[in-house]
């Protein structure tokens, strides 16, 4: 069978499951506490496999996978980084944003201080961290597709980039939070079940045995024992080291300042709940960074030849979906065939569900935060806060589009993990000061925020990855054009800088003024936060 | 202009300061933060130990325990079990501790509006 018919076929049923689901979620009821919340109905499992759908991205099935089959063990460190995370998510923010929070993450900041100095900071840094969470996807879904249609032309890649715009705004404008939330629900089922069977069926090549299944790979990837131990990708000097460290710190402390995760803590009707999806969703997203050593390892072990050729030139994007072929019988077989549609469908619903949710997130921000609270000052309707949001899902998806297209050659990981890096810089240091220091406080607030953002965003600017690494083998290396050269800072990741600055600019901003106000208020907002007193009901149909 | 008192955030009601008062209240925050913050100071440490030794003891990490199987995998998927045990953990000491206090207090909030 010709996988390419089967391929297209299976990626229509998924745009039309996901397009069917959100028209039956937008009959659902209507309000803004529908509409950005879900009307915090959902069950705590049900909100579990939405966290997991809305954050096992591209970049962790697609991604991690890859840079597991290509550099051996250091790819295993991303998937130990993005699950130790959820602690942070667990122990200190979910909860407690879930008491204090109405929509958007300002909503806790805005809750003690002044409205329009920390609402504007928060939207701003919402919309950064998402537009380059979104850039990642858009560019994966581009590459993915072109790649498994086998046509290679650019044309074919913008249509795919335009194509997903036009559908993220869809779901969000159409379905609002509770059709992006099934979106995620289905996804994670679906991307969960796909990565079982082929987990297994490597596992089943190797008699279940773990030790042979690393022994092939480090004998097929050419790299022997070296490929299963640490330092093949960051062991090579001092400043690679600190790089490493510096991804370390902006995974683990990224993930709890992701502004479509945090808002994720909204759909559930008590802050019981709310810590129970965390812990479904620690089960969920551990048993799936658990495949995916498997899935890479898989990869390193049974594709050789053209195929893995295929796997490093697409940077390990395709080590998953070729791996996927390669178990089910190869190519030109119908089972590898199948089995390659299968998981490529899974993958583009796996971005689908991404961008619905980040698409959401920047706009409900943008609509809730700066339109309503800075510019009407709390007295637009609800009709007219949601009219924004679909106008602002309307701008962000195709500002996501004009900018997805040049940026094809970016490495989708990198984006990943820079929204990580901005999202433990600006974000985090002003959740946690929020919560746990009552001196805290609007100046504190923008400071941290702006200065983590701009210390993020700048250091990558002049990192590595946008000059400087010049022309090897006839590619350039980084983004700029090889003749210009502004890199100062040696580490790609800006994560060992930026989050302690985010911090300390927190700091200094709280201690150089003092606001009685957001003090007083501080006490409020902890018995709140810890109780429950007086946080927003669900919605009873 | 009016909009100022838009600007800063209201207060919102004095019964919580009443509940701040309470003992129940005080237990509520001693319990809940003698937890986590150990807690997040133990788990933050165990995670860059292992981010240090990957980079500078890979002699240790390196060495291999059963077939291929060496101490760096074994280090990594303990990071899984201590993730998934702390998040145990932790559900079952805010079920125990932490939801009984809350619950009261939020009764008490309720009735006292």
């Amino acid at each position: 069978m010709d996988h390419q018919i089967l391929t297209t076929f299976l990626f229509l049923a998924v745009v039309a499951l996901t397009v069917g689901i959100t028209v039956w979620a937008s009959r659902q009821g209507s309000g803004s506490a529908n509409f950005y919340a879900g009307g915090r109905s959902f069950t705590p499992v049900q909100n579990g496999f939405a966290i997991g759908g809305d954050y096992m991205s591209a970049a962790s099935f697609l991604g991690i996978s890859g840079a597991i089959a290509l550099n051996g063990y250091d790819g295993f460190l991303y998937s130990v980084g993005f699950l130790v995370a959820w602690l942070v998510a667990l122990l200190l923010v979910a909860e407690m944003l879930r008491n204090s929070g109405r929509y958007t993450m300002a909503d806790q900041l805005a809750y003690r201080m002044k409205q329009t100095p920390v609402r504007m900071a928060a939207a701003t840094s919402t919309v950064v961290v998402s537009i380059f969470y979104l850039l990642a996807q858009m560019v994966g879904a581009g590459a993915l597709v072109a790649l498994l249609l086998g046509v290679d032309s650019q044309a074919v890649k913008n249509l795919v980039i335009f194509a997903v715009g036009i559908l993220m705004i869809f779901y969000v404008t159409v379905g609002g939070m509770r059709g992006t939330t099934w979106v995620q629900i289905v996804k994670a089922v679906l991307l969960m079940t796909g990565s079982a069977l082929i987990v297994v069926l490597v596992l089943w090549k190797f008699s279940f045995n773990l030790s042979d299944l690393l022994g092939a790979a480090a004998s097929n990837s050419g790299k022997g024992q070296a490929f299963l131990e640490p330092g093949l990708k960051f062991g090579g000097s001092t400043t690679s080291k600190l790089d490493f460290v510096s991804l370390g710190l902006a995974l683990v402390l990224g993930t709890a300042g992701l502004p479509h995760i945090l808002i994720r803590f909204y759909t559930v009707p008590t802050s019981r709940d709310a810590r129970k999806s965390v812990l479904w969703a620690i089960g969920l997203i551990g048993v799936f960074y658990l495949f995916t050593l498997v899935l890479g390892f898989g990869a390193a072990a049974l594709l050789s030849g053209d195929k893995a050729d295929q796997v490093a030139t697409s940077k390990g994007n395709l080590a998953s979906p070729l791996l996927a072929e390669a178990v089910g019988g190869g190519a030109g077989s119908t089972g590898g065939a199948v089995l390659l549609a299968v998981i490529s469908a899974v993958a583009f619903a796996t971005i689908l569900a991404v961008v619905a949710g980040l698409t959401l997130t920047s706009s409900a921000s943008v609509a809730h935060d700066i339109y309503n609270n800075v510019i009407k000052k709390g007295r637009a309707t609800e009709k007219q806060e949601i009219k924004v949001t679909r106008i602002a899902a309307f701008s962000i998806g195709l500002i996501a589009i004009l900018l997805a297209i040049p940026a094809q050659n970016l490495n989708i990981a990198f984006l990943v993990a820079l929204a990580f890096a901005v999202a433990a810089s600006a974000n985090l240091p002003a959740i946690v000061y929020n919560m746990f220091w009552r001196r805290f406080n609007t100046r504190g607030a923008t400071w941290s925020i702006y200065g983590g953002l701009i210390s993020s965003v700048g250091l990558v600017i002049f990192s590595p990855i946008m000059s400087g690494k010049g022309i090897v083998d006839g590619v350039n290396q980084s983004l700029l054009p090889a003749s210009i050269d502004i890199a100062w800072f040696p580490l790609e990741n800006p994560g060992i800088v930026s989050i302690p600055l985010g911090f300390l600019f927190g700091f200094l901003g709280t201690m150089s003024r003092r606001e009685p106000a957001a003090e007083d208020r501080f006490t409020e907002l902890e018995v709140r936060a810890l109780s429950g007193a007086g946080s927003e009901k669900a919605l009873v149909h | 202009m009016s909009d100022t008192q838009h600007d800063q955030a209201e207060r919102h009601d004095p019964v919580y300061d009443q509940l701040a008062a309470t003992d129940e209240f005080k237990e509520l925050r001693r319990a809940y933060r003698s937890f986590v913050f150990p807690a997040t100071i133990a788990f933050l440490a165990w995670y860059l130990l292992y981010v240090v030794m990957s980079n500078w003891a890979t002699g240790f990490m390196n060495i291999r325990l059963v077939g291929n199987i060496n101490v760096a995998l074994v280090f990594g998927l303990l990071q899984f079990v201590t993730t998934f045990a702390l998040a145990w953990l932790y559900s079952r000491y805010s079920t125990a501790k932490l939801d009984p206090l809350a619950r009261h207090l939020n009764d008490h909030y309720e009735t006292g509006r």
